[in-house]
């Protein structure tokens, strides 16, 4: 039942983290390459710290704009337990792309709820096709915490009916236009995400 | 914000169906546009205030802002108001008769219904407005048919002389797509308000007569939907069930049941029910699909069409493909097979999944109070103080009612904090006789709806502490400006409410008013503690900004020295997300009971240096950070 022609992309993580931003410029590039594309925008509550996911579809034509369970072809995470709590989403086939920077809300440092052991793992055994790394790390060595979303969207470049230059590009499209200054290390990040992703 | 060059016109725009009405209504040459914020509505009108040919408002509640609609559509203008689906049970006093009176030029109303709750009190179905008030009501499926209908609900309000209402849903306001544009046609009528009592002024003679008026143009209106091209059929080759369907479900059936006949109706009140009867003589059965009542269901089973609706799908939430096909194949009697997760398999549904019940049983990741929100220390005094039944209202502040403050006992619409802090002085029972009764409102809220009920309050003598959390901003939309502000839409300097004044001239005594700085623990908690014992009306302004918005100055963070940090968790009891827990650890007292102890430390690149968890730290374990750099 599901379209063969249409991506489903979900990102999640936490209000603040980028995931708006991501969605958007993966929308954006695939707006570029002709594709029909809907995507969803979380607001209001979204912003106190609570879950956000964005759905984001492209194909010929796309009629519902959220991505039904199963159906997700990649899984953005920017923090794992919520790629833990949204990986049912995705196809059989699918890749989950991880960032393994952990952040407990405050009804777990309250000591209301407990954080999972190893959210990676259980995605993993789940029987997933799952790449996690630590995007914040890399984003710290190369001098900015901001650049996770960058490197997020290198480790998933790969997976796209479109060519990853294509999508760093468009990201550095956004930099030229906006901070020319950030263009050349965002470009690092990109690249430094495809290489998490080749070796994780 | 600014004005900007507006996008171009043709093109291929990715646009929210939000902003896409924005752009529809400046199309049509709307002069006039109103809203109070409200999820999902509220970016409509922030987008609208970026074109400079139409004025644009926030205004202090959605009734006022359609009653600045109406004044505009009779002396001329095209009119527009905005508005989530509670927003129009504020306004609907003037819907109810506008709808007699009719219109000047075009005044069109987005009402967006927040299905499935992301960020509102109920799930409303705003159709129903149509019903009530006889009004059409124009359903898009997605941003560019929001965009259309709204350039076509103008030229409609006109063709017949009636308020025309734009039904959104979240899964229109907040999702994005191809949008491609147009012009602006500036509209003029030729000449100004005219004098017509008779119409314009609603006193029961002249009502009367106008009252046959509305609904001859009602059932005008319905013949209009028979042939109307808002209204169309999708065929299909699947010709087992024909499906109805209305606004988003249209999308999420074609996406379930490519292969089926589909009737759209993109005006869906009146219904086409001859077109629809004629839909239901070519499919094997019928089925409606609405979001969220059985409007269409009731009335075609009335008119003697035999149609399954509720009876199979859920009578609440989004009916999204995944909803609809386990739904359905159960309809057709499909075999159902149960699988080891727990999932149902049939032709519709599709069988390889991966194990749904992963990350079912994780913890939950509610909202939370920012960094340093000036509310923190507000609901920190509020969980120490004993003996307390709290009101509460709309707002960020409603997240008082959960952890770690548990500090807030009633939310129900906006405004209530007041009345119903006032009814629960006046029918407190023998055992809460001694209980001090508090109301807990927002600047925004309290100006939306709150006013009236202090009056109230004041006048009937109630017993009763009020706490007036004054952050300068409608926060939980996302930073509006208001009358607390001090600046208009366009972020233009505006006069600046003063509550201390207001409250006054609402009859609350001078000395029963303090405004306090919710960062100074000590002052509010006093102030607090003091007011509630007398049994007199009280107002606390608290007097700091949203972090969110511009006002707000950020200084150096603190941090904890370990050392020092002796595991009392009492700064956890501020809420401050920027506090985490390092260690656990249970001690055995003296007295041979076992302590609980949580060592923390502070995220020094989240924390904004407000000075409040320092006041809570008895050893002074939490110091203020020298020479920090911010990342």
């Amino acid at each position: 039942m599901t379209n063969p022609t249409t991506t489903n992309i979900l990102v999640s993580g936490i209000g603040g983290q980028g995931v708006m931003t991501a969605a958007e410029i993966l929308s954006q590039t695939a707006l570029a390459q002709g594709y029909d594309v809907k995507k969803t925008e979380v607001a209001g509550m979204a912003q106190r710290g609570g879950v956000v996911t964005s759905h984001v579809r492209f194909g010929k034509q796309v009629l519902s704009p959220s991505i039904p369970p199963g159906e997700a072809d990649i899984l953005v995470g920017f923090e794992p337990a919520e790629a833990l709590r949204w990986c049912s989403h995705l196809k059989p086939d699918g890749v989950a792309m991880v960032n393994r920077v952990k952040q407990e809300p405050p009804v777990v440092t309250l000591g209301l709820y407990e954080y999972p052991d190893d959210p990676v793992n259980q995605i993993e055994k789940a029987g997933i096709n799952v790449h996690a790394f630590d995007a914040g790390a890399i984003a710290r060595d190369l001098g900015n915490p901001k650049l996770v979303n960058t490197v997020m969207l290198g480790a998933i470049s790969k997976y796209l009916p479109f060519s990853a230059d294509i999508l760093k590009n468009a990201i550095l499209d956004r930099f030229r236009a906006s901070k020319p200054k950030l263009v050349e290390i965002n470009e690092k990040a990109f690249e430094a995400g495809r290489a998490a992703e080749a070796e994780s | 914000m600014n004005a900007v060059n507006p996008l171009p016109a043709g093109g291929r725009h990715f646009m929210s169906g939000n902003e896409a009405v924005a752009r529809g209504a400046w199309e049509a040459g709307c002069k006039v546009a109103a809203a109070y914020p409200g999820t999902p509505s509220t970016e409509i009108l922030e987008y609208a205030s970026q074109y400079p040919e139409m004025y644009t408002e926030w205004s202090v509640n959605e009734k006022v802002s359609l009653e600045v609609a109406i004044g505009a559509s009779i002396v001329g203008s095209r009119a527009f108001c905005a508005m989530k689906h509670v927003g129009l049970n504020v306004a609907s006093d003037a819907l109810m008769t506008q709808t007699v009176v009719g219109v000047g030029a075009g005044l069109v109303i987005a009402v967006a219904d927040d299905v499935g709750l992301s960020s509102s009190q109920n799930e409303q179905d705003s159709r129903f407005w149509g019903r009530f008030a006889h009004v059409p009501i124009l359903e898009p499926a997605d941003a560019q048919e929001a965009y259309e209908f709204i350039k076509l609900a103008f030229g409609l309000s006109e063709q017949f002389g009636t308020p025309v209402i734009v039904r959104m849903t979240t899964r229109i306001c907040h999702v994005k797509g191809v949008v491609v544009a147009g012009e602006r046609k500036e509209f003029r009528l030729e000449q100004g308000f005219e004098k017509n009592p008779a119409k314009y002024v609603m006193v029961p003679g002249n009502a009367k007569k106008r009252i046959p008026m509305m609904f001859e143009r009602e059932d005008a209106l319905r013949k209009f939907s028979e042939g109307s091209e808002l209204n169309s059929i999708q065929d299909g080759t699947d010709k087992r069930i024909g499906y109805v369907t209305s606004g988003p479900t249209y999308m999420h059936v074609r996406e379930a049941f490519p292969e089926a006949p589909v009737i759209k109706l993109g005006l869906s009140y009146p219904p086409p029910m001859e077109m629809i009867r004629g839909f239901a003589a070519g499919v094997e059965q019928l089925v409606v699909v609405e979001e969220v009542e059985p409007l269409l269901e009731t009335e075609m089973k009335a008119a003697g069409i035999k149609v399954t609706g509720k009876e199979v799908l859920p009578r609440e939430g989004e009916l999204a493909p995944h909803v609809l096909r386990p739904a359905i194949a159960g309809l057709l009697g499909e075999e159902l097979v149960a699988e080891a997760a727990g999932e149902k398999k049939s032709a519709l549904v599709p069988s390889v999944r991966i194990d749904v019940n992963i990350g079912k049983n994780l913890f939950p990741r509610p909202p939370t109070m920012c960094v340093a929100c000036p509310h923190l220390g507000i609901y920190y005094c509020l969980s120490k103080i004993r003996n307390t039944t709290i009101s509460g209202d709309i707002g960020c502040y409603t997240l008082g009612a959960g952890h770690p403050w548990n500090a807030l006992d009633t939310t129900i619409c906006m405004g209530a904090s007041m009345g119903v802090a006032l009814g629960m002085d006046k029918g407190r029972v023998e055992a809460d006789a001694n209980k001090r009764i508090i109301g807990v409102i927002g600047d925004s809220t309290f100006m939306h709806m709150g006013m009236q009920g202090l009056l109230d309050i004041t006048y009937n003598r109630g017993n009763v502490t009020i706490l007036l959390l004054d952050n300068r901003t409608v926060g939980m939309t996302g930073g509006q400006d208001n009358p607390a502000s001090g600046r208009d839409i366009h972020g233009d300097d505006s006069p600046q409410v003063d509550f201390r004044k207001l409250c006054e001239a609402l009859g609350v005594k001078p000395e029963r008013i303090h405004v306090v700085n919710p960062y100074e623990l000590p002052t509010l908690f006093k102030a607090l503690r003091e007011e509630v014992k007398i049994p007199d009306t009280s107002v606390i302004i608290t007097d700091q900004p949203c972090v969110l918005v511009d006002f707000y100055k950020v200084k150096a963070p603190y941090v904890v020295e370990d050392d020092k940090c002796t595991g009392c968790k009492n700064c956890l009891d501020v809420g401050c997300p920027a506090i985490y827990v390092t260690r656990r650890e249970t001690v055995v007292k003296p007295n041979g009971k076992e302590k609980e102890l949580a060592f923390v430390r502070i995220d020094s690149q989240a924390c904004t240096g407000c000075d409040l968890c320092p006041k809570t730290c008895g050893p002074d374990a939490i110091v203020q950070v020298e020479n920090f750099t911010r990342q």
